[in-house]
């Protein structure tokens, strides 16, 4: 007889092999049910559902998680439809986490995918503390950047709990990675930033004067013209209007310089930033991900420690290898430091004691709090106009329990510390 | 890490903290507070509160441009220090690498911009900008031309416009520092 639990049973079958046996692999697996159960309530969260993000949100579905939440704040594009294979030319202009979502519960039963149409930045961290572990699928380095400061701001060595792994897959072409972020235990995204080389545009006097490439003729367009012609309104990549204004600027300028090359696609390229997909890179970078998602959830196997690197583009090679933690990563390099205070003394006073504090020995200290200065030593504008701030109590200044960043010659970076006014 | 998870019971009460700042606030903070700007050099904040905004004047006191006090904005963003600051020139000034919209062709503001770079850095750049401009990374074509063609010319021309005259027929803004 099929009830709803057998048919349920062998649906997973496959998964089930997996973790009804011990492993041999991994000492701690240990082949219990509430391994299944975990999996089957762990929630998770996938951020991004555009190529990468279709394919995590299948593969998870696919792997036996149930409760899967994605959160996207694009649209459907036409252009999105050759590889982001939830969404149909009927879904173009829809929010591709919603329709995302739909597709997955109707196409896979006892899967409830929770869609979030919005910025990763309008959740906050009671959000993000709700699930066991976040997947990345983002083109988007300020993105990742964003939501490995969030995780890694809110683990609390103290607290297991508090600390998310974070899976972060990226492609560009043929080539992509995956890795493995225990925030405050491993390397950080911020601990990386230095591998990328995002190249910063090309010489303004040579795009002015001297255009040889179509992209050339498409940044004279958005950086030299947009402003002369719209003023301070800035050109929005996504509506179509100001792509095809850029477009017909830019084939006048190629027009010009007697350059081939400027179509829309690639004004829209080149403007919006897109690097190139492949449908089959996002594929193995995505499968990647979700078999670390699966291992960290079921310890049934060892998880990528901590960065695998995948290139197609000269043959195929993967390397694999554990990225350090930098000392100095202004993410997660260091923890905020402790300390307790008088509300009624001045900031100068807090100041000279940041000076004097033997560990410390600060020589000339900024201090702010949540990217807002209290006081700067330099410039002399600034010093100026922050000095009566000197004279004033910290209880005036700030609440108790309230992160200040410190920032001096003598510190490497910064120095992070929660203030506890007494 | 199943392991991590079975303590989630026992560990329900969650540290909650205020957001983080924000790794390029940070850095721009460092890089603000360990300015020493020459007596050339002057920053404006127009709103105190705000880092990320703010407007730098340059008052050379030898070159070309001595005698002209110059303004630029810088425009800080959130993925500082890994993308430059945007930085434009306020008046309008004839300048072989400036133009006419205060775009300024500085290679480290743009293709050979790095992370270990500073604001300080930048600004340095902006002076030597204006004590050498250079004739070959022309926006302002013409003035390029005129520079490399007849210093002599160019001079005339340049003091004309810092005065607030015209140069081949474009009226360029009064800069001569006020006393
Ligand atoms: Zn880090």
């Amino acid at each position: 007889m099929l009830t709803e639990e057998n048919i349920d049973a062998k649906r997973w079958d496959g998964i089930y092999k997996l973790l009804d046996r011990s492993s041999l692999i991994h000492p701690d697996f240990q082949p219990i049910e509430e391994i299944k159960d975990f999996v089957k309530e762990a929630k998770i969260l996938v951020i991004g559902a555009g190529g990468l993000g279709c394919e995590i949100l299948k593969n998870l579905a696919l792997s036996g998680f149930r409760d899967i939440h994605v959160i996207d704040m694009d649209t459907i594009d036409i252009s999105n439809l050759n590889r982001q294979f939830l969404f149909r030319r009927a879904d173009v202009g829809k929010s591709k986490a919603e329709t995302a979502a739909t597709f997955v519960n109707r196409r896979v039963q006892g899967v409830n995918v929770t869609p979030h149409f919005c910025k990763i930045q309008d959740k906050d961290e009671d959000f993000y503390s709700e699930f066991a572990l976040i997947i990345c699928g983002l083109d988007s380095i300020e993105a990742r950047r964003w939501i490995n400061a969030t995780l890694v701001g809110m683990a609390d060595p103290e607290s297991p709990d508090t600390m998310k792994p974070l899976i972060d897959g990226g492609t560009e072409g043929f080539k992509g990675q995956a890795r493995v972020i225990l925030p405050r235990m491993t390397s950080c995204y911020e601990c990386s930033m230095d591998m990328l080389s995002k190249p910063t545009g090309f010489p303004l006097c040579t795009i002015a004067n001297t255009p040889r490439l179509p992209e050339h003729c498409i940044e004279w367009a958005s950086v030299l013209e947009w402003p002369k012609v719209h003023g301070d309104r800035k050109a929005d990549t996504d509506d179509p209007k100001d792509i095809q204004w850029l477009y017909e600027t830019a084939l006048a300028r190629a027009k010009e310089f007697n350059i081939q090359g400027v179509t829309y696609s690639l004004t829209q390229g080149v403007v919006k930033n897109i690097i190139p997909a492949i449908a089959s890179t996002n594929a193995i970078i995505a499968a990647s991900c979700c078999n670390e998602a699966l291992k960290i959830a079921t310890t049934s196997a060892k998880y990528l420690d901590n960065y695998m690197m995948y290139t197609g583009n000269d043959s195929v090679y993967t390397y694999t290898f554990q990225h350090q933690r930098k000392d100095d990563c202004p993410v997660c390099g260091q923890s905020a430091l402790k300390l307790e205070f008088r509300g009624d003394k001045t900031l100068e006073d807090f100041i000279e004691y940041l000076k004097e504090k033997p560990d410390a020995q600060l020589k000339k200290p900024s201090v702010a709090i949540g990217g807002k200065p209290l006081y700067m030593p330099a410039p002399k504008q600034l010093e100026e106009a922050l000095r009566p701030n000197l004279e004033k109590t910290l209880k005036e200044l700030l609440s108790s329990g309230d992160e200040i960043t410190i920032t001096d010659t003598t510190l490497p970076f910064s120095l992070q510390i929660v203030l506890t006014l007494v | 890490m199943i392991n991590i998870w079975s303590l989630k019971k026992a560990n329900a009460n969650v540290a909650q903290k205020k957001p983080k700042v924000s790794a390029a606030q940070i850095r721009v903070q460092k890089d603000l507070s360990e300015l020493e700007l020459p007596k050339t050099m002057k920053t404006h904040f127009p709103v105190a509160e705000d880092l990320l905004n703010f407007e730098l004047e340059i008052s050379p006191d030898e070159g070309f441009y001595a005698g002209g006090t110059f303004k630029f904005s810088f425009a800080v963003n959130g993925n500082y220090p890994h993308e430059p600051p945007k930085v434009k020139c306020q008046q309008k000034i004839y300048h072989p690498n400036i133009d006419n919209d205060g775009n300024i062709c500085l290679n480290i503001l743009r293709e050979d911009w790095k992370p270990v770079l500073t604001l300080n850095s930048v600004m340095v750049g902006l002076q030597y900008l204006l004590l050498e401009p250079n004739a070959d990374d022309p926006l302002n074509k013409s003035a390029a031309e005129d520079l490399r063609s007849n210093r002599k010319n160019f001079e005339i021309n340049v003091r004309r416009s810092l005065g607030g005259g015209s140069v081949s027929g474009f009226q360029y803004d009064n800069v001569l520092t006020k006393k």
